[in-house]
C-alpha cells in the first residue's frame, strides 16, 4: 500500500514538471510568435507607412526629418482629384486610360482562354497539345525581354501611342494563365455533361455558351481579377508604347515624376496611394477566389 | 504479300480513307471540327502576331556577332552581370526560403493568424510601382523616412543608401523579397495545406514533430512544388524591370542595371536597340534550359497543390 502511494507520489511529481515545462515551453512559443507576428506587421507596412506620411504632408512641409505626420493635410489628395498641379493635368484622362487597358485585356484573355480551353479540353481538338505548349512557353518567357522587338513591330504597324498595342501585348501574356486555369477547373466538370448535351442536338457554340461558361464561373472570376490587376500594375510595356499625355495611364504617369529634381513628393505618393486604391480593395473582395486561381502555378509579376 | 502487310499493320488501328480524315480532327464531326478550329484560332493568331513574331525579330535583331563583341568589351555590361547573378541568388534564394518558413508559421490556428496574412499579403496586393517609388524616396540620404528613424532612434546619420553600388544593389534586392515573399508563402501555404491531415497526424503519433516532422514529412511531400516556384521565380526575377528602374534606376553611374533594365537602357537611352536585345539575348544561355525543364514539370506534374 505505501509503495502504492509513494508511485503515486512521485508520479504526480513528475507529471507537475512535465506541466510546468509544457507551460514554459507554450509560454516561450507565445512569446515567439508575438515577436515574429510584430516584426512581419513593421516589416509589411513600413513602404506603405511611408507612402500615407508624404501624402499627408502640406506642400513644402516634405523635405523635413519627423517620422510621424506633425500637421496632417489632405491637401495633395484634393490636388490630384481637382488635377491642381501640372504634373497631374491629364490625371482623370490617364485614370481612364488604365480603366480602359483592363477591362478590354480582361475582356479578350476571358474570351481567347475559354474558347482556346472549350476547344481544347472539351472538344479534345486534335494537336490541342500544341496550342497548350504554346501558352506554356509564353507563361515562362519573361514578358520584358520581348519589349524592344515588340516596340520596333507596333511602330512598323503604325500602333505607336495606341492603348490597342498596349492591349495585344498584355493579352497575349495574360490568357495563357487563363488556358491554364480553365483547362484545371475544366477537369472537375464531367464530360458527360457536353455529351448528353450533344446528343440532344446542341451545336459547339450553344454548349460554350449554355453549358461551359455557367459552370466556369468560379475560374472565370479568378482569371478575370488577374487580368485586370495584370494590366493595372504593368509598367514597361505602357511606358514604352504610350507617349503622350493623354494617352499614357496612371503608372507611366506617376513614374514621369521622378524625371525632375524638384518633384512634388507629397502630390506623388497621394496619386501612389489613389492608384493603389482599386488593385487593394479588389484584391481583398475576391481574396478567395483569387487563392483557388493561384494554385495553379503562380501570378505572372 | 498479304502476310507481310498484315504483319505490319499488327497492333495499329486498321484506318480506312473515311476515317483517316476523322482521326486527324480527333474523333470530332465535320461542322463540329469547324467550330474547334475556329475557337481556337483568335489565341492562336495572338501568340503568332505579339508572341512568336516578336521572338523571331528580336532573334534576327541580335543575330549579329560584332553586336556581342561590343557587349562585353562593355563595363556597364559587365558590372550588369555580376548585378543580375546576386540579385538571382539573393534574391529568388532568400525570399523562397523565408516564404517556405513562414507558410509554416500562418499554418498556425487561431483569429490572430488570420489578422496577420491579411496585413501580411498588402506589400503583393499594393502595384509594384507605388511601393517601389515610396522605397525610393524612403532610402533617401537626407530626407528619408529610413535615415529619420536612424536618427530619432539612434542619434546617428545613415548613409546615403543609394549612391553607393552595394547599398543600392541591396535595396534593390530587400524590395524584391519584400514585395514578392507573401505571394510565394500564400502558394507554399496552399501546398502544406494540401497535405492531408491524416498524414500529419500519423507522422505526429510517430513522434515526426517540430523540425524532425519538417525534414522527414512535409519538406519532401513540398519539395517539387518548391523547385517548381524556385524556377518559376528565377525565370519572373530575370524579366523584372520595376524593382531596378524604380528603387535605384540603375544608379549611381548605371552600377546597378540588371540584363532586363540594361536592355531597356541601350535601345531607348543610348538609341542602339539592337545593342539592347543583344543585352537580352545574352541570358539566352541561362533562359533556355530553365525553360525547358519548367515546361516539362508544368506540363508532367500539373503543379500538384
Amino acid at each position: 500500500m505505501s509503495t502504492i502511494t509513494v508511485e503515486a507520489r512521485l508520479s504526480s511529481r513528475t507529471r507537475a514538471r512535465t506541466r510546468s515545462a509544457v507551460r514554459l515551453r507554450r509560454y516561450l512559443s507565445n512569446a515567439g510568435t508575438v515577436v515574429l507576428s510584430l516584426t512581419l506587421v513593421v516589416w509589411s507596412l513600413v513602404p506603405i507607412y511611408n507612402m500615407v506620411l508624404i501624402s499627408l504632408e502640406p506642400e513644402g512641409d516634405v523635405f523635413t526629418d519627423h517620422i510621424w505626420p506633425r500637421a496632417p493635410s489632405v491637401e495633395s489628395f484634393w490636388g490630384v482629384l481637382t488635377q491642381g498641379h501640372w504634373y497631374l493635368e491629364h490625371f482623370w484622362r490617364q485614370f481612364a486610360n488604365s480603366l480602359f487597358i483592363g477591362a478590354m485585356v480582361t475582356f479578350f484573355a476571358l474570351l481567347f482562354g475559354s474558347l482556346t480551353s472549350f476547344a481544347i479540353g472539351r472538344m479534345r481538338i486534335r494537336h490541342g497539345w500544341l496550342v497548350s505548349n504554346a501558352a506554356l512557353l509564353t507563361y515562362v518567357i519573361p514578358a520584358s525581354f520581348l519589349a524592344i522587338p515588340f516596340y520596333r513591330i507596333m511602330q512598323n504597324y503604325g500602333l505607336a501611342d495606341n492603348p490597342w498595342s498596349v492591349i495585344a501585348a498584355l493579352v497575349a501574356f495574360a490568357t495563357p494563365y487563363a488556358i491554364f486555369v480553365f483547362q484545371e477547373y475544366g477537369r472537375s466538370i464531367p464530360i458527360e455533361v457536353d455529351e448528353s448535351a450533344r446528343i440532344d442536338g446542341a451545336s459547339p457554340p450553344q454548349i460554350y455558351l449554355r453549358i461551359y461558361l455557367p459552370l466556369m464561373a468560379p475560374a472565370l472570376v479568378a482569371v478575370g481579377t488577374y487580368a485586370l490587376l495584370l494590366a493595372w500594375n504593368e509598367y514597361l510595356y505602357q511606358f514604352l508604347l504610350l507617349s503622350s499625355k493623354s494617352s499614357m495611364t496612371v503608372p507611366v504617369a506617376l513614374a514621369q515624376f521622378l524625371s525632375s529634381d524638384q518633384s512634388p513628393w507629397n502630390f506623388m505618393m497621394a496619386t501612389a496611394i489613389i492608384y493603389a486604391a482599386p488593385p487593394v480593395a479588389i484584391y481583398y473582395a475576391f481574396r478567395r477566389r483569387m487563392t483557388a486561381g493561384l494554385t495553379m502555378g503562380g501570378v505572372k509579376g | 504479300m498479304t502476310d507481310s502487310a498484315s504483319v505490319v499493320d499488327v497492333g495499329r488501328p486498321a484506318v480506312r480513307r473515311g476515317t483517316l480524315s476523322r482521326s486527324l480532327r480527333g474523333g470530332l464531326k465535320g461542322g463540329e471540327y469547324t467550330w474547334a478550329v475556329a475557337f481556337v484560332v483568335p489565341y492562336v493568331a495572338v501568340f503568332a502576331a505579339f508572341v512568336a513574331y516578336p521572338v523571331v525579330y528580336g532573334l534576327w535583331m541580335g543575330s549579329e556577332a560584332s553586336l556581342y563583341r561590343e557587349l562585353f568589351a562593355d563595363p556597364i555590361y559587365q558590372s550588369t552581370v555580376v548585378n543580375t547573378i546576386l540579385y538571382l541568388a539573393l534574391g529568388v534564394n532568400v525570399k523562397m526560403f523565408l516564404a517556405l518558413l513562414l507558410s509554416g508559421f500562418f499554418m498556425r490556428p487561431g483569429w490572430w493568424m488570420k489578422a496577420l496574412l491579411l496585413i501580411f499579403v498588402l506589400p503583393w496586393a499594393v502595384p509594384q510601382i507605388s511601393t517601389f517609388i515610396s522605397i525610393h524616396w524612403m532610402l533617401n540620404g537626407e530626407w528619408g523616412f529610413l535615415n529619420n528613424v536612424l536618427y530619432a532612434l539612434f542619434h546617428t546619420e545613415g548613409p546615403s543608401w543609394l549612391n553607393d553600388r552595394w547599398t543600392a544593389l541591396g535595396a534593390v534586392i530587400v524590395s524584391h523579397i519584400w514585395k514578392w515573399t507573401p505571394f510565394w508563402t500564400l502558394i507554399l501555404l496552399a501546398g502544406r495545406m494540401a497535405i492531408p491531415v491524416e498524414i500529419r497526424d500519423s507522422a505526429r503519433v510517430d513522434g515526426a514533430t517540430g523540425v524532425r516532422g519538417f525534414v522527414h514529412i512535409t519538406f519532401p511531400l513540398l519539395a517539387n512544388l518548391y523547385l517548381i516556384c524556385t524556377l518559376l521565380s528565377t525565370i519572373f526575377l530575370l524579366g523584372d524591370f520595376n524593382a531596378v528602374t524604380f528603387v535605384s534606376g540603375g544608379g549611381p553611374a548605371n552600377s546597378t542595371h540588371v540584363l532586363a533594365t540594361l536592355g531597356i537602357r541601350d535601345a531607348f537611352e543610348i538609341a542602339n536597340p539592337r545593342l539592347g536585345v543583344a543585352a537580352v539575348m545574352s541570358a539566352l544561355p541561362m533562359v533556355i534550359p530553365l525553360v525547358i525543364i519548367l515546361m516539362r514539370k508544368l506540363r508532367t506534374a500539373e503543379v500538384q497543390l
